[in-house]
C-alpha cells in the first residue's frame, strides 16, 4: 500500500533520512488547467496535478563542501528514501561547488519563518473556466457573425512551494498564475490582432471585450500601406517592451559581467561590471518587488540549480523591493553570495516580476495622438540574442504595426524584423507612458508579472521587411 | 545491445491500462488512450573546469486523453495506482464538458491498424546512466582544461545532458507499445576577450545532440580530440578577424549550420497543424498552406526534404507516436515542390493527407501535457553523386562558408529569417581566405532555397538537431533531429551585426 504523505510530511522526512552534513529540500505542489482554441472551436484542453520534490545534499570534504541536486515527479513514503541517497550519491561524486556558503537558518528570514507552513497547497482545476467556457462560446458566436476567426489559449496554474532545510529553515509560498491570449484574424489570415491579459484568478477577465477590442483593430487593418526596411518613430506598447526588457533582466548576471561576457561588463578586463554607470535617460527605474500590487512573488529565494545568477547555497534568502536601474543608473545586478564578494555588490537573487517607470503618465491612445508621423506597434516575437556585447537582439514585430500620421491611426503596416539591443534603447527612449500591468507576449511561458509603461523612441531599427501576416 | 530498464518493465502498468480502458468505455467515450512515462534527466555543467552544478530529475505520471461526444479531454497525475487512473479518467471527461461550449468541430481520428503488444528500444551502447558521476566530471574537467590551455581561451563552459525516456501507452484500438529510447547533448564553448578593447567572442563545439548514448563521448559518432584541438585557434582567428562587409555573397553552409535553417523554414512549415491555423496563436501559421501542395516551388530542383520517425539515431525516432501510429517515411519537398505535411491522426482525418493516415508525428514531451503534431526528422537529401564540400567552395568566387549555428530567429508564417553561425571564412576565387566575423545571413524562405545551386554528396551529409523544439500552449519542448549535405546558395543578403546595432 502506498503510503501518501503531504508535501509537508515528505520535506521532513527526507531531512530525517539524510546523512549529508547538511540539506536543502523543496516540495513544489502544482496543480493546471487550460483551455486551448483556433478557427472558433476548441483544439485542446486539459488539467494536470504534480507534485515535485528536490533535494540537494551538502556534503564537506577534504578538499571543499560539495552538493548536488536531484528532483523527482511524485515520489512516495516508499521512494523517498532512494531520492534522498540519489542525492547524497552524487554530492559525495561532485568535486568541490565554488558558490558554497553556510546554509541560511530561521533567524536569516525573519517574519517568514514558519508561516502559513502547515496549511495544505492550494489547488486548482477546470472549474476555473466555467464562466470563461460560455464567454469564449459567445465570443465565437459573435467572430463568426462578424466574418473573423478567434485563436487563443487560457491558462491557470497554482503552486505552492515548501523550502525546508537542515538548518531549520521552514519557509513557503503560494503562486496563482494565469493567462490569457486571444488573437482575432480574418479567414484568409492576413489580418490579425492580437490581446493578452494576466490574471491570478480569471475573476477579472473580461473575453468578450477583449475580443471587442480586436475587432476595431482589424477595422483599422482594411488599409494597408507597404513601408521599407529603416528607422523610423516607433511606439512600443508595454507588452513590447516587456518581451525587450525581460531578456535584458536574464543577461544581468554579475558573475558573467565581471568575467567580461557580457553588455554589463567593463571593457579593459580587470572583472569591473557597469553597475554605477549611466545606462539609461534621467527618471528611468527598472526594478522588482515580491510586493508589488497584482504581481505578488515569492519573498524567499528558491533555486534548484545553481547557475551564474542564483546558488543552491542561498535558499532561503529574503527577497526585497530592489532597483536594478534608478533614475537611468545601472545600480544592482543578480548576485549570490559568492558573487557580491566577488564584485562588492550586495545579495540581490532573482526575483519573479518587473517593472519599469519612466515618470510618465499618458495612456498608448494619449501617445499615439501626440504622434505626428511614426508606427504603432503591437508586439514583438522570436525574439533571439544576436550579439552578447551589445545584447544585440533580433525578432519581428506582430499581429498589427500601425501607421500613425498627426495623430491618427492611418493604416496597417507590413512586418518588419528588428535589430536592436534593449540597453541600447534604454537611453534613446524620447517619452515614457504611464506603467501598467501588462502581459509579455513571447516569455509569458516563463515569465508572466510585468508592469511597463508604453516607450517612444525615435529611431528604432527595422531591419528588413517580413511578408508574414 | 540495450534491453528494457527493468524497474519500467516491473511496473503493474497493463493492470493500471485495463482499468483505464474499461472505466473511459463505462463513461461512453469515442475514444481513449493512456500513457505512463518517465523521464530521466541529468545534466552536468563545469565553468573553466570547476563543477557549477549537477542535476537530475525523474519526471514520472500518468496521463489519460478522451474524445468524449466529439470534444477532447485530458487529465494528468503524478499517483500511478488503479484508484488514482480511475479517476483521471473522470477528470478527463469533466475536463470535455466544461469545453464543450467552445467545441464546434467534432474531433474524430484518423483509423490507425491495432498493433497489439509491441516493445520498442532506441540504437544506443552505453546507458549513460550506468556511467559514474566523477567519471564524467573529470572528462569534462580533461576537455575543459584542454580549450583553457589555449592562448586566447579565457573562459570555457561545459555541459553533457543526458535523457532516458520510458514509456508506456494503450488505446481503445487495442494498441500497447513499451518504448525505450536515450539521447545525449554535449557542448563546449570558449570564450576570447581582448583585454585591451573589452571585446570578446565566444566559439562552441560542433557535436550535434544524438540518439545514441554515452559512447558519443568516447568517440563513437563524433572525433571530440580532433574538434576540441582545432578549436582554441579557430576562436583566436575569430577575434582577431575583421568584421564582414554587408552584402550579397554567395554561401557554402555546412550541416552544422544548416540543419537548423532547414528545422525552421521547413520543418515548421511543413506542419499541417500550423498551416491550419491551430498554432497561429502562438508559434504562427505556414506560408505552405494546403492549398498550394503539389505546386508551390520551395526551392531549386535540387531539393529533396522527407520527413522521417525512422533514421537510425535521430532524436525523433520512435517505434509508435503518442497516439500508437508506427513511424513512417515520406517525402516533403520533392524536386523543389511541396509534397508533403506532417500529420497526427485529427488532422490526417480532417484533411484526408496521407491517405486519411497519420504520419507518426502525434507526440506528448511529458506525462504531463497532452499530444499535439510535433516535427519528425525532416532532413535535406544529398545528391548521390554530389560533389565534396572543397568542390563547393571551389565553385565559388566571392563567398563565405559557414560552420555551427548560433543565433536563429524567423517570422510566424516562416517567410523571413536571419541566422548566424560559430564561424565565417571568406571565400576568394574558389578558395578559403580567412575568418570574418559580426556576420548575419537574412533571407526569405522561397528565395534562399531558390537559390540553392547544389547539394553536397553524401560523404558531407551529417544528422545535426536539437532537444529543445518549442510549440505548443502550454509549452512543449521536443527532440528533433535534421540530416543534410553541405550546399552552396547564390547572391544571400550578409549583414554586419555591429552595423545592425547601430555602432
Amino acid at each position: 500500500m502506498t503510503a501518501l504523505y503531504s508535501p509537508q510530511q515528505l520535506a521532513e522526512k527526507a531531512l530525517e533520512l539524510s546523512t549529508a552534513d547538511a540539506a536543502v529540500v523543496l516540495v513544489e505542489e502544482s496543480s493546471t488547467a487550460n483551455l486551448r482554441w483556433a478557427n472558433n472551436t476548441l483544439t485542446t484542453n486539459g488539467v494536470a496535478a504534480n507534485r515535485r520534490v528536490t533535494v540537494i545534499s551538502v556534503v564537506n570534504g577534504v578538499e571543499g563542501t560539495s552538493a548536488a541536486t536531484v528532483t523527482q515527479a511524485g515520489p512516495t513514503a516508499e521512494t523517498i528514501g532512494a531520492l534522498v541517497r540519489a542525492s547524497e550519491q552524487g554530492a559525495r561524486a561532485a568535486g568541490p561547488a565554488p558558490d558554497a556558503r553556510a546554509l541560511l537558518g530561521p533567524d536569516d528570514a525573519p517574519g517568514l519563518q514558519g508561516v502559513r507552513w502547515d496549511e495544505a497547497a492550494v489547488a486548482t482545476d477546470i472549474e476555473v473556466f466555467t464562466g470563461l467556457a460560455p464567454a469564449l462560446g459567445e465570443s465565437f458566436e459573435a467572430a463568426r457573425s462578424a466574418g473573423q476567426l478567434l485563436f487563443g489559449f487560457a491558462e491557470h496554474s497554482t503552486v505552492t512551494t515548501y523550502l525546508a532545510t537542515s538548518t531549520g529553515l521552514r519557509l513557503r509560498h503560494d503562486q496563482p498564475t494565469g493567462k490569457l491570449e486571444l488573437n482575432a484574424k480574418t479567414p484568409d489570415f492576413v489580418r490579425s490582432a492580437w490581446g493578452g491579459a494576466q490574471t491570478r484568478d480569471f475573476a477579472d477577465v473580461d473575453v468578450v471585450a477583449l475580443a471587442a477590442g480586436l475587432s476595431q483593430r482589424l477595422d483599422w487593418q482594411k488599409r494597408k500601406i507597404d513601408l521599407p526596411a529603416g528607422r523610423y518613430e516607433t511606439l512600443l506598447p508595454p507588452t513590447a517592451v516587456a518581451d525587450l526588457m525581460i531578456y535584458l533582466y536574464w543577461t544581468a548576471s554579475a558573475r558573467d559581467a565581471a568575467d567580461g561576457r557580457t553588455v554589463f561588463s567593463v571593457p579593459g578586463g580587470g572583472g569591473g561590471t557597469k553597475v554605477g554607470q549611466r545606462i539609461g535617460v534621467p527618471g528611468l527605474r527598472l526594478w522588482s518587488d515580491p510586493s508589488a500590487a497584482g504581481l505578488e512573488s515569492a519573498t524567499f529565494n528558491a533555486v534548484s540549480t545553481s547557475s551564474s545568477q542564483a546558488s543552491v547555497f542561498d535558499n532561503g534568502a529574503p527577497l526585497t523591493s530592489t532597483d536594478w536601474v534608478r533614475d537611468g543608473v545601472l545600480e544592482r545586478l543578480l548576485t549570490t553570495r559568492k558573487s557580491a564578494e566577488e564584485t562588492g555588490l550586495p545579495l540581490t537573487p532573482p526575483i519573479d516580476n518587473l517593472l519599469m517607470d519612466a515618470g510618465g503618465t499618458a495612456s498608448l491612445e494619449e501617445l499615439t495622438r501626440s504622434t505626428e508621423d511614426g508606427l504603432l506597434l503591437t508586439c514583438l516575437w522570436y525574439i533571439r540574442e544576436v550579439d552578447p556585447q551589445s545584447l544585440l537582439l533580433t525578432g519581428l514585430t506582430r499581429d498589427g504595426v500601425y501607421k500613425v500620421e498627426g495623430g491618427e491611426v492611418v493604416g496597417v503596416v507590413n512586418n518588419f524584423r528588428f535589430n536592436e539591443s534593449p540597453v541600447d534603447l534604454l537611453s534613446r527612449i524620447t517619452e515614457a507612458g504611464a506603467s501598467g500591468i501588462c502581459l509579455p507576449r513571447e516569455w509569458n511561458d516563463y515569465f508572466t508579472r510585468t508592469s511597463m509603461p508604453a516607450l517612444r523612441v525615435g529611431d528604432f531599427n527595422m531591419s528588413s521587411v517580413s511578408k508574414a501576416s | 545491445m540495450p534491453s528494457l530498464d527493468p524497474t519500467f518493465a516491473a511496473l503493474p502498468l497493463r493492470e493500471l491500462a485495463e482499468a483505464v480502458l474499461a472505466k473511459a468505455r463505462e463513461l461512453g467515450v469515442d475514444h481513449a488512450d493512456v500513457r505512463s512515462e518517465r523521464i530521466r534527466e541529468q545534466s552536468i555543467r563545469l565553468r573553466d573546469a570547476e563543477l557549477d552544478g549537477v542535476n537530475e530529475s525523474v519526471d514520472s505520471g500518468l496521463a489519460v486523453r478522451v474524445v468524449h461526444r466529439g470534444t477532447w479531454g485530458f487529465a494528468a497525475g503524478t499517483v500511478q495506482t488503479a484508484e488514482a487512473a480511475v479517476r483521471l479518467v473522470e477528470q478527463a471527461v469533466r475536463v470535455a464538458e466544461v469545453s464543450a461550449p467552445v467545441n464546434t468541430e467534432p474531433v474524430v481520428l484518423a483509423p490507425e491498424p491495432s498493433h497489439g503488444e509491441q516493445v520498442w528500444i532506441s540504437s544506443y551502447e552505453i546507458d549513460p546512466f550506468d556511467v559514474p558521476d566523477a567519471e564524467k566530471i573529470a572528462l569534462l574537467g580533461d576537455w575543459s582544461r584542454r580549450l583553457l590551455a589555449g592562448d586566447a581561451v579565457s573562459h570555457v563552459d561545459a555541459f553533457a545532458h543526458a535523457v532516458k525516456e520510458n514509456k508506456f501507452y494503450a488505446d481503445t484500438n487495442g494498441t500497447f507499445t513499451t518504448q525505450q529510447r536515450v539521447r545525449m547533448h554535449v557542448a563546449l564553448e570558449a570564450v576570447a576577450i581582448d583585454e585591451a578593447s573589452g571585446a570578446f567572442e565566444t566559439m562552441r563545439t560542433l557535436a550535434p545532440p544524438v540518439g545514441r548514448g554515452w559512447e558519443f563521448l568516447r568517440g563513437t559518432g563524433w572525433d571530440w580530440d580532433a574538434e576540441l584541438a582545432a578549436l582554441p585557434g579557430l576562436l583566436a582567428e575569430k577575434l582577431a578577424a575583421p568584421s564582414i562587409e554587408p552584402g550579397e555573397y554567395d554561401l557554402v553552409i555546412a550541416p552544422s549550420n544548416l540543419w537548423l535553417t532547414i528545422h525552421e523554414s521547413i520543418g515548421h512549415a511543413t506542419e499541417l497543424d500550423r498551416a491550419l491555423g491551430y498554432e497561429a496563436a502562438f508559434a504562427g501559421t505556414s506560408f505552405a498552406t494546403l492549398d498550394k501542395l503539389g505546386t508551390l516551388k520551395y526551392g531549386s530542383p535540387v531539393m529533396h526534404v522527407t520527413g522521417d520517425r525512422t533514421v537510425e539515431h535521430g532524436l525523433s525516432t520512435i517505434g509508435f507516436d503518442d497516439e500508437g501510429v508506427q513511424a513512417q517515411q515520406w517525402d516533403l519537398v520533392k524536386d523543389g515542390i511541396l509534397a508533403g505535411y506532417q500529420l497526427d491522426r485529427r488532422i490526417a482525418q480532417l484533411t484526408g493527407l496521407g491517405g486519411g493516415r497519420s504520419n507518426a508525428c502525434g507526440f506528448a514531451d511529458s506525462p504531463g501535457h497532452a499530444p499535439i503534431q510535433r516535427m519528425a526528422n525532416v532532413s535535406l537529401q544529398a545528391a548521390a553523386d554530389g560533389p565534396s564540400t572543397e568542390e563547393l567552395i571551389s565553385r565559388v568566387k566571392n563567398g563565405l562558408f559557414i560552420q555551427g549555428d548560433k543565433s536563429w530567429s524567423i517570422d510566424m508564417q516562416r517567410y523571413n529569417f536571419q541566422f548566424t553561425g560559430q564561424r565565417a571564412f571568406l571565400i576568394k576565387d574558389g578558395k578559403l581566405a580567412g575568418q570574418v566575423k559580426d556576420f548575419a545571413y537574412q533571407a526569405t524562405t522561397t528565395d534562399f532555397w531558390g537559390a540553392m545551386e547544389a547539394v553536397g554528396g553524401p560523404e558531407t551529409y551529417v544528422l545535426g538537431g536539437a532537444f529543445n523544439c518549442g510549440k505548443g500552449q502550454p509549452g512543449q519542448a521536443a527532440p528533433v533531429s535534421h540530416g543534410c549535405p553541405s550546399a552552396l546558395f547564390r547572391g544571400i543578403r550578409i549583414l554586419n551585426t555591429v552595423q545592425e546595432a547601430g555602432k
